[in-house]
């Protein structure tokens, strides 16, 4: 799809009073669905301000999905004065771009009509009488696909054939649209049986000629097309979550600057721009794309076998390090060669046990080689052992939570807090995971930067970050103590919570803007 | 093995009264489904001279699911592989119920006179066929000669 078609699409709702309103919009809609003890707790804040990385959005339901079509329809129905289902199957063509699809179909309506796989405007769209020739002929009717006769009466009533005249009867109809619906999950684009018709079998007829369960299957596909063929919609990719998210702020060009991360009605959160069924803030979707790429490849291992072993540069036999000595001796052919460089260990003369040979212009490409490689396999892993640990702390979340919540009966019970007062300590879990995500992609990020002062301060951020989480993680570990420990203990959660908060603002503040002001750059 | 349908019948009798030329298609005796195809290779084409085994087979599904057809005899061609598959539209997403045994046969033939390197299925045929035609036809000729008799 093109890029400059994406603005175009836009549904209007200015018929309710809840437009896109920033405030109103997306921070009010998942605090109002959040957890009860989110509204009742006491530190809870206004919805935040919106920055200018945040994104308006609203969660639809395939209601209001199919609301909108039904708008789109008739809109098209009135301005271009067709039917509905012609309508219908025009906006599908066109992708439900229909300022695109007014403009072919002014220029030449026949020729709009035609390649959008409907009957040009003369003729009849289905006909279920029998056509004057051949069909006029005493002679009975032989269905193409099946074979069975039909009398010139049950021609009228038992056969079907759309405006292009391709006639064939109604069972081998229903056994047709029913394969491609069920089996191959077809829906909008089902054509006409003969070979090489390209009309398209419409709603209408199809709705008649399937059962009413296969005509549900038929229309939720539908549905899903339009939701798929719309920049501005995405499912929420949650299982069991059927909701929508409409966002007309992140179109595909605009991901270089924004991360639109947006909170399902579900409570879950997810990218709008590339579906990742998570907060992957700061990092911008085409980065995550490469990281996911890169983790998920074989040429990692590749690297690490290349890394890790290595052929003696005299007979090719393989040769694995596992001493820490850089004077190695080929257990083949006795050739003996320095470890880091791969030269011949008599070059290094008394140096025994350092090799100082890097920069030095006897290296063969094939030493330069094997040392970048290594070198490059020991970044990857650096930046990788972060991301992967705060992965691994953050799928242990429910764990976390359920000891918190433990405490938190237990504060209740020896300490005599109230319920309100021991919420600190579920907060301060909700901050530690929310931060974890945001450090787990920030190493992402930080692998992919380029080495200059911007990511040094990057780094300084996510550094601070960090040992902030790591403090106030160690803190709720703690076993809760007697009465006069709790309140320390609150005390202590509660300013280094309120201090992790801080730097994840300032991380995320920070990076966010820094796409808007272009001061980020990758090398990929 | 249910009854054979009406349609099925009907294309059999066709195939063995009035058979296209060049090719011949009859269904064994353990299994009306399955046939037994011989395709003669086009004039002018590398495989002039040659007659071509496959084997064709109806799916339950048919018609609204195509035949599936192979090569039983080897043949160098851009768009079948070693194990005799096929690459032609008509055969997957291009398939329509109207389209025939005939019809089928009669595309596989003229496949044969107009073989595509730029849709390919076996790779190291059609780089033949685009880095130096004439050695791969040639190469074409040399395998009917010695396996399409
Ligand atoms: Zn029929
Ligand atoms: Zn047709
Ligand atoms: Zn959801
Ligand atoms: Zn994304």
């Amino acid at each position: 799809m093109s890029s400059d078609g994406e603005e175009e699409f836009e549904f209007e709702f200015e018929d309710d009073d809840e437009g896109f309103d920033p405030e109103a919009d997306s921070a009010g809609e998942s605090i109002s669905d959040a957890e009860a003890f989110d509204i009742m707790s006491p530190t809870l804040e206004e919805p935040p301000e919106k920055k200018p990385y945040d994104v308006n959005y609203r969660v639809r339901t395939m209601q209001e999905i199919m609301d909108m079509q039904t708008k789109e329809v008739k809109k098209v129905q009135s301005l271009l004065e067709v039917p509905a289902d012609t309508a219908a199957t025009l906006l599908r063509y066109y992708a439900w771009n229909s300022e695109k699809l007014q403009e072919q179909f002014w220029n030449d309506p026949t020729a709009a009509l035609v390649s959008a796989g409907l009957s040009p405007p003369s003729s009849p769209s289905t006909s279920t009488q029998p056509l004057p020739s051949p069909l006029a002929s005493p002679r009975p009717f032989e269905c193409p696909i099946c074979c069975m006769d039909y009398t010139k009466e049950q021609t009228a009533t038992q056969t079907l054939a759309l405006g292009c005249g391709h006639r064939f009867c109604r069972g081998c109809w229903t056994e047709y649209v029913v394969g491609k619906i069920t089996t191959e999950g077809e829906s909008g684009r089902i054509q006409c049986m003969e070979s090489g018709c390209s009309r398209i079998v419409r709603a209408e007829p199809i709705d008649e000629l399937v059962t009413s369960d296969v005509s549900k299957k038929y229309h939720n596909l539908l549905n899903q097309a339009f939701v798929s063929d719309a920049p501005s919609l995405r499912w929420c990719p949650h299982p069991g979550c059927e909701h929508i998210i409409e966002c007309s702020q992140a179109p595909q060009k605009m991901l270089n600057q924004l991360v639109p991360t947006v909170t399902c009605r579900c409570g879950n959160d997810l990218c709008f721009g590339c579906g990742y069924p998570a907060s992957h803030r700061p990092v911008i979707c085409r980065i995550v794309k490469l990281w996911e790429k890169k983790c998920a490849d074989d040429s990692e291992t590749a690297n690490w076998l290349q890394a890790n072993t290595k052929e003696c540069t005299k007979c090719q036999s393989t040769i694995e390090k596992n001493g820490g000595c850089n004077h190695m001796t080929c257990k083949k052919c006795k050739w003996e060669f320095c470890w880091v460089c791969m030269g011949p260990w008599s070059e290094h003369g008394t140096a025994w046990y350092q090799c100082n040979r890097f920069d030095e212009k006897s290296g063969s490409d094939n030493r330069d080689h094997q040392a970048k490689s290594r070198q490059s396999l020991e970044r990857y892993l650096h930046y990788f052992n972060r991301w992967a640990n705060h992965e691994h702390s953050a799928k242990l979340d429910a764990d976390f939570y359920k000891s918190t919540q433990k405490k938190m009966e237990q504060m209740q019970s020896s300490a005599n807090m109230s319920w309100i007062e021991v919420q600190f300590a579920k907060q301060a879990v909700d901050t530690v995971i929310a931060a974890r995500i945001t450090l787990k992609w920030s190493y992402c990020m930080a692998f992919y930067l380029k080495r200059n002062n911007m990511t040094e301060l990057f780094e300084d951020n996510q550094r601070d970050l960090e040992r902030a989480v790591e403090t106030l993680g160690y803190s709720l570990e703690q076993n809760i103590g007697d009465v006069g420990a709790i309140a320390k203990l609150r005390q202590e959660v509660t300013n280094q919570s309120a201090y992790v908060q801080k730097r994840h603002d300032i991380l995320m503040d920070d990076t966010l803007r820094g796409y808007l002001e272009h001061r980020w750059e990758f090398t990929v | 093995m249910s009854a054979l349908p009406k349609r099925i019948l009907k294309e059999t009798e066709r195939l063995m009264s009035d058979s296209p030329p060049g090719i011949s298609a009859a269904p064994k005796d353990d299994n009306l489904r399955h046939f037994d195809v011989s395709v003669s290779g086009p004039g002018q084409s590398p495989y002039e001279g040659g007659i071509f085994k496959l084997e064709l087979f109806l799916p339950e599904e048919y018609p609204m699911n195509p035949p599936k057809v192979r090569f039983l005899t080897k043949i160098y061609h851009p768009n079948i592989d070693k194990l005799g598959r096929i690459c032609l539209d008509i055969l997957k997403d291009k398939w329509s119920p109207a389209l025939q045994i005939r019809t089928v046969l009669l595309s596989i033939q003229a496949l044969l006179g107009a073989p595509n390197p730029d849709d390919p299925l076996a790779n190291d045929v059609a780089q033949h066929w685009k880095e130096n035609e004439k050695a791969a036809i040639e190469q074409a000729r040399e395998w009917t000669r010695m396996y399409a008799q």
